[in-house]
C-alpha cells in the first residue's frame, strides 16, 4: 500500500508476471512504430498485448504532427530498416526517446552518433540471424556452383528427355574462398565450408587474433587468392562499392561472387557487366542495390542465381528475433541491461 | 591396344568417348539400329563393357559376349551389372568410387537447402518480376535439423560430416552397425520417425530397392523430407508423388527417378521440391577423374597390371 503506481512500468509488470486480465493499451508501456516491418507485421497480437503500441503507420496525420501529437513521452521505438531512417532530426522530435529497437542485425539506418549524443540507446537482434544467413550463403554457392535452379527448371520444363544431359558443373572441394568480413555471419559460414573442403580466408576491418584462417590485408588481395568471394560485412561508409572493378578483375575470369552482405557493398553496375561480358564466371546475390529492382539483364544467364533477399528470413530466425527483441524491451522497462546493445562509440 | 574392342553403353562423356576412340577399338552400343545381330556380329572382338548408372552389363549382355574379359563402370554404383554372372564367368568388374565421394555428398546437402530455403523457387520468384509486387515469405531454418542417413557409406560419411557443420544431430541406418558416434537405427521406420530430413546414400540391391516405402514416407511426416542422391528405385515413386501431392511428406529432393529420365509430372507444380537430372557426379573435375578411372582400370586389365579399382 502507498507504493507509487509508475503507469509506465507498473503495468508491464502486473502484465509480466501474468497476474489479472490484461490491462488496457493506455495503461501499459508506449512503443513506438513509424512503419511496420515484417517482425511487427508477423507478431503484432505478442506485441499489442505487452505494449501501448503507436502506431504512426495507421494514423491519418502527417509523421511530425503524429509525434508531437502521441509520441511525446514515448521512451522507446521499434523501427525496420528498409525505409525507416532514424535521423537526428527525427530524434529531436522525440523528447523522451531513450531507446531504439532495430527489428534486425543491421543498424546503418540509425544515426548512432546522434542517438550517442541524447544518451539513447540501441539494440539490435544480436545473433539471431547469423546461422540462417550462413546457411543460405552456402545454399546459393552450391546452387552457382551445381546450376540447381537451372537444373530444376530443366527438368520441370521437360527438357531432360529431350536434350539429354544437362551441363556439367564445378566441384566445390579444394576451392579457395575468400570472405569478406569475419563477423558472425563469416564465422559460421567459414566453420560450414571447411566440411566441404574448402580453403578459408578472409578479409575484415582487423585481423581476428582468434581466427585460424588466413588474413589478407585488402579485399583485392583476397580476391587475388581465391576462387570464390563471399561478402558476409555490414555495409557502411567504408564498405560502399568495396566490390568493384579492381577487386572483380582480381577474383578473374573463373571467380564466382556470393553476397549475402548488402547490396550497395557492391558496384552492381560492374557487377552486371562482368557477368555479361564473361569476365567473372558467375555470381549468387541475395541483395542488390535498389531492391526489389534488379537488373533484367541478369534475367537470361545461367551462371547466377537470383533470391530476394531472404537470407536470414525463417520461421525459426523470426521466433527468435521476437524473443530477442521482447528481451530487450523488458530489459529496457525494468531498468535492467539491455540483451544485445549496439555500441553508439565512434 | 587399339584392336581390342571395347562396347560403351550409352552416351556418357565426350572425353572418355574420345579416348576409347583413340586408345581401342570401340564400340558405341547406342548407335547400333538392330542391337541384336550387331552383338551376335561383333561378340568375338568385345572384351570389355562400360557401363553406367543408366546402362551397364546384365546377364543376357554378359552371356552374349563370350570374349568379355572387364566391366569397367563409369559410376560407383553396380546395380546395372550382374554381379554374380560376371564372378561366374571370371569377368573382372570396376566402378569410381572416392572421385565423385564430395560432389554427390555436396549435391545432398545442396538438395536439403535448396528445398529448406526455396532456393530455386526464390529465383524463379526474382526472375518473374513477382518481388517487385511484394515479398518472399519465411522458410524454414536447415541447421540444427536432425538428419536420418540411409547408408553410411562413403557418401554417407561425407554428407554427415558436412552436416555436422550446421550442428546437425546425425542418425543412420545400415546394414550393419558402424564405429562411429552417430545414433545408429535398426530399422528404416524408426530412423525416418526420429529425423526431419531423410538422406538416401545407400547401394541399390535387390534388398534396398523401394527402402523408402508408403510406412517410412509416413514415419517422417508432413514436415519431413526426403533427399535421393541414390538410385530412383530406392523409393517407391507412385507413393513419394502422391504423399507429396496429398501434403503428408513436407518436401523432397530428388537427383534419381524410377524411370530416368522421365519424371512424374505431378511434381512439377509442387514448390516443395526441387528435381535434378541425375548431376550427382557432375562436375567437369568430377566426370575427367571418373573417366580417367575408367580408362586407367581398362589399361591395367589390358596390360596385366593389379586393376585400380576392382568390385570382383
Amino acid at each position: 500500500m502507498g507504493q507509487e503506481i509508475n503507469p509506465q512500468t507498473n503495468g508491464f509488470h502486473h502484465h509480466l508476471n501474468g497476474g489479472g486480465p490484461p490491462l488496457p493499451a493506455a495503461d501499459l508501456p508506449e512503443l513506438l512504430v513509424l512503419r511496420p516491418g515484417l517482425l511487427y507485421k508477423v507478431f503484432e497480437q505478442e506485441f499489442l498485448a505487452k505494449f501501448n503500441v503507436l502506431k504512426a503507420f495507421e494514423s491519418p496525420l502527417p509523421l511530425d504532427k503524429f509525434l508531437l501529437a502521441h509520441a511525446q513521452s514515448a521512451r522507446a521505438i521499434l523501427c525496420e530498416a528498409i525505409v525507416t531512417r532514424i535521423t537526428a532530426d527525427l530524434l529531436l522530435q522525440l523528447p523522451a526517446l531513450e531507446l531504439v529497437v532495430a527489428d534486425g542485425t543491421g543498424v546503418n539506418h540509425i544515426d548512432l552518433a546522434a542517438c550517442r549524443r541524447r544518451g539513447i540507446a540501441v539494440a539490435n537482434t544480436g545473433d539471431v540471424f547469423s546461422e540462417d544467413t550462413a546457411d543460405y550463403g552456402v545454399g546459393l554457392l552450391i546452387a552457382v556452383l551445381r546450376r540447381l535452379s537451372r537444373a530444376d527448371a530443366f527438368v520441370r520444363r521437360g527438357s531432360w528427355p529431350v536434350l539429354g544431359e544437362f551441363p556439367l558443373g564445378l566441384k566445390l572441394r579444394g576451392k579457395r574462398v575468400g570472405i569478406v568480413g569475419l563477423g558472425n555471419i563469416g564465422t559460421k559460414l567459414a566453420k560450414r565450408l571447411e566440411a566441404f573442403g574448402c580453403k578459408v580466408s578472409y578479409n575484415s576491418r582487423t585481423k581476428k587474433q582468434s581466427a585460424r584462417y588466413d588474413f589478407h590485408p585488402t579485399v583485392v588481395d583476397l580476391a587475388l587468392h581465391s576462387d570464390i568471394l563471399i561478402i558476409c560485412c555490414s555495409l557502411t561508409e567504408k564498405t560502399r562499392h568495396l566490390i568493384n572493378d579492381d577487386v572483380l578483375n582480381a577474383l578473374g575470369m573463373s571467380g564466382i561472387l556470393v553476397n549475402i552482405g548488402r547490396g550497395p557493398i557492391v558496384d552492381e553496375k560492374t557487377l552486371v557487366s562482368y557477368l555479361v561480358e564473361g569476365k567473372i564466371a558467375g555470381a549468387a546475390m541475395d541483395v542488390y542495390e535498389n531492391e526489389p529492382n534488379v537488373p533484367s539483364k541478369l534475367f537470361g544467364l545461367d551462371n547466377v542465381v537470383l533470391s530476394p533477399h531472404r537470407g536470414a528470413f525463417t520461421e525459426e530466425a523470426f521466433g527468435d528475433a521476437l524473443k530477442i527483441v521482447m528481451g530487450n524491451l523488458d530489459a529496457f522497462f525494468s531498468n535492467s541491461p539491455l540483451l544485445t546493445p549496439v555500441s553508439t562509440n565512434e | 591396344m587399339d584392336a581390342i574392342g571395347v562396347l560403351m553403353m550409352c552416351p556418357m562423356n565426350n572425353y572418355l568417348e574420345q579416348e576409347l576412340d583413340k586408345r581401342f577399338k570401340l564400340f558405341r552400343y547406342w548407335t547400333q539400329p538392330k542391337q541384336a545381330e550387331f552383338l551376335s556380329q561383333q561378340a568375338d572382338s568385345i572384351r570389355a563393357v562400360v557401363g553406367n548408372a543408366t546402362a551397364g552389363a546384365n546377364a543376357d549382355l554378359i552371356d552374349a559376349l563370350p570374349k568379355l574379359e572387364i566391366v569397367s563402370c563409369f559410376s560407383v554404383g553396380l546395380d546395372r551389372v550382374d554381379l554374380t554372372r560376371c564372378k561366374e564367368k571370371g569377368v573382372r568388374v570396376t566402378n569410381t568410387p572416392d572421385v565423385l565421394t564430395d560432389d554427390v555428398a555436396d549435391l545432398a546437402i545442396g538438395l536439403m537447402l535448396a528445398v529448406l530455403r526455396r532456393i530455386c523457387v526464390c529465383d524463379k520468384y526474382v526472375r518473374s518480376g513477382a518481388w517487385k509486387l511484394g515479398d518472399f515469405k519465411l522458410t524454414t531454418k536447415f541447421s540444427g535439423k536432425r538428419i536420418g542417413i540411409i547408408g553410411l557409406g562413403r557418401i554417407g560419411l561425407a554428407i554427415a560430416q558436412r552436416a555436422e557443420g550446421f550442428d546437425c544431430p546425425i542418425s543412420y541406418h545400415s546394414r550393419s552397425k558402424k564405429a562411429t558416434n552417430y545414433t545408429y537405427y535398426s530399422s528404416v521406420v524408426k530412423l525416418a520417425s526420429n529425423s526431419d530430413i531423410l538422406v538416401i546414400a545407400c547401394a541399390l540391391t535387390p534388398e534396398t530397392t523401394h527402402i523408402v516405402n508408403r510406412e517410412v514416407i509416413d514415419a517422417l511426416g508432413p514436415k519431413g523430407v526426403l533427399i535421393n542422391i541414390g538410385r530412383g528405385p530406392h523409393v517407391d515413386e507412385a507413393e513419394l508423388v502422391s504423399a507429396l501431392v496429398e501434403g503428408r511428406l513436407g518436401g523432397a529432393g530428388l537427383d534419381v527417378f524410377e524411370k530416368e529420365p522421365e519424371v512424374p509430372e505431378q511434381l512439377f507444380g509442387l514448390e516443395n521440391v526441387v528435381l535434378l537430372p541425375h548431376v550427382g557426379s557432375g562436375t567437369e573435375e568430377t566426370r575427367k577423374a571418373m573417366a580417367d578411372l575408367v580408362l586407367g582400370n581398362l589399361e591395367a586389365h589390358f596390360s596385366s597390371q593389379p586393376l585400380l579399382t576392382p568390385v570382383v
